[in-house]
């Protein structure tokens, strides 16, 4: 049997060889693709001693093979720096390489997603499509696109690694957000920030970015019902957060605001700090979370997100009402923004009024486990 | 075999059931938990029976879109008004014969509703265009 685990690990350093060696990112990647299917078509018995170095071995010829065929003057401006630069270079600086090129601007954040998933996640196309609940030739359509887009890109500079981060924070979104099939772009999520973190031990926005993400999926276990419907943060059993994984979570960030150059990632994970550090809703620390809020604010200047979130922390340190004045500044379209307001308003009293924005709410989530969570928030209150 | 669209309205169709009259906002929230669970029962079994291909639910918001022309932004008329037909989603099965077709869409319409009790609720029920058989004779 073929260990997946190994290939999916060495999926990255092989490309990160190859990349390295002069090779284009999209042919590198093709050539990676076919190299793993033959180490799958060969190592019945067994991998072989060096697996990366045969895997470079044979991506590296069926890298030349193509550029062979395509074209014999490319191949001589190849060959001119096949062989690779002298002196040791760190896998590690490979994994940002990567990971900054897979989340290049100029691609979408669903085309950069995929093509993370496959170069550096080392997840099959068909396995990237299940997770989006798209068809396969669809899938391999968006990733040829992406990498189509990238041609001509420079590979010999890690790129941003702010924009790694959101595009981990989305991919990371889309498995906690979704349906219960996507969910495991969560743990993929986390797998590749832990990646970064080890490449770039010195950035506290990617460490912020790791905590947030284990502080959050530390209450994935408490976050739906058997039957699959959400339990908002008030109503979940604390006893099924995974413990280590918060305690991971504050450990990081701690490390991270300890270098004193605070960002939008640390904010957000403080904040989820202090929501896991309560042994029960009624002892959630409301001002302090405020405190983050303000900070939160202030890093991202504008973001009507924030701002909506903001509220609530608002309304529970100096009343629903208090709260309800800001949800009303904001732009009527804007998404959970009626929920938010349905909520201050059963706080306040205003049962009614809260019944019937809940029912908006669900009539305009676009997300399943919302609308029925949302519905049946309107039913409890119309029942009462 | 043959594949069959089950549609589910949210309004639309023949005159509703008495107890399809009650909007879901109307139920319990464990009213709402046991419809719920109900279809997602209904998929498993499909799926077991071998008969299962797609089931997707639809928002309720939306809007009609069409063409306008070279170099003119498309063309929307909605949300959709109250009295239009509506349709709120559908399940594609796979099977032996329309009897069986139409077994599984009475079944998806006794999904309980308000007090625990069958909705009644119409389905649409509608073939697709099948492949021409390979033996001609």
């Amino acid at each position: 049997m073929i260990d997946g685990h190994l290939l999916r690990d060495l999926t990255p350093q092989v490309l990160g060889a190859l990349v390295r060696r002069g090779a284009d990112f999209a042919a590198a990647e093709d050539a990676v693709q076919e190299a793993l299917a033959e180490a799958v078509r060969r190592w019945d018995g067994g991998a072989p001693d060096e697996p990366k170095a045969w895997l470079v071995t044979v991506a590296w010829r069926k890298f030349l093979d193509a550029r062979r065929s395509a074209s014999a003057r490319v191949l001589r401006e190849v060959a001119a720096h096949r062989e690779p630069a002298p002196g040791p270079v760190g896998q590690a600086d490979d994994t940002l390489l990567l990971l900054s090129r897979c989340c290049h601007p100029a691609l979408s954040p669903a085309s950069a997603i995929a093509l993370t998933l496959r170069a550096v996640g080392g997840l099959t196309t068909a396995q990237i499509a299940r997770a989006f609940l798209v068809p396969e030739t669809t899938m391999a359509q968006r990733i040829s696109r992406a990498k189509r887009t990238l041609a001509g890109e420079r590979f010999e500079e890690p790129g941003d690694v702010r924009a790694v981060l959101r595009v981990l924070y989305l991919m990371f979104d889309q498995g906690f957000a979704g349906d219960e099939s996507e969910e495991d772009l969560s743990a993929e999520a986390i797998r590749l920030a832990r990646q970064l973190v080890a490449s770039v031990p010195h950035d506290p926005e990617a460490a912020g970015l790791l905590a947030l993400l284990l502080l959050h999926h530390a209450r994935r276990p408490a976050r739906r019902t058997a039957a699959g419907e959400l339990v908002p943060l008030a109503e979940q059993d604390r006893s099924l957060w995974d413990t280590g994984m918060i305690a991971e979570g504050v450990d990081l960030l701690q490390h991270a605001l300890a270098m004193d150059r605070v960002g939008e990632y640390q904010a957000q994970a403080a904040i989820a700090a202090l929501h896991d550090d309560a042994a029960s809703a009624e002892e959630t620390d409301w001002p302090q979370i405020l405190e983050w809020y303000d900070e939160l604010e202030r890093l991202t200047p504008g973001s009507p997100v924030v701002a909506l979130n903001r509220a609530v922390a608002v309304g529970h340190v100096d009343g629903p009402l208090a709260g309800l004045r800001l949800v009303e500044a904001l732009d009527p379209g804007l998404p959970r923004r009626d929920a938010v307001a349905a909520y201050l308003h059963e706080r306040a009293g205003n049962r009614a009024e809260a019944a019937r924005l809940y029912q908006a709410a669900a009539q305009a989530t676009v997300v399943m486990a919302e609308h029925t969570h949302l519905l049946k928030q309107a039913a409890r209150l119309n029942r009462a | 075999m043959a594949k069959y669209l089950l549609l589910k309205h949210y309004r639309g169709g023949p005159k509703p059931h008495p107890n399809a009259a009650t909007p879901m906002d109307d139920w319990t929230p464990a009213e709402i938990t046991a419809h719920i669970g109900f279809m997602d029962d209904m998929i498993e079994d499909l799926k077991r029976r071998g008969e299962f291909v797609d089931a997707q639910a639809l928002a309720p918001q939306g809007e009609f879109v069409r063409y306008d022309g070279e170099g003119r932004p498309p063309v929307t008329d909605g949300p959709f008004a109250e009295t239009k037909d509506l349709i709120a989603g559908w399940m594609v099965i796979d099977v032996d014969s329309k009897e069986r077709a139409y077994e599984a869409a009475a079944h998806l319409s006794s999904a309980p509703g308000k007090d625990g009790e069958p909705l009644h609720e119409w389905l649409e029920v509608r073939p697709f265009y099948g492949e021409a058989p390979a033996v001609e004779e």
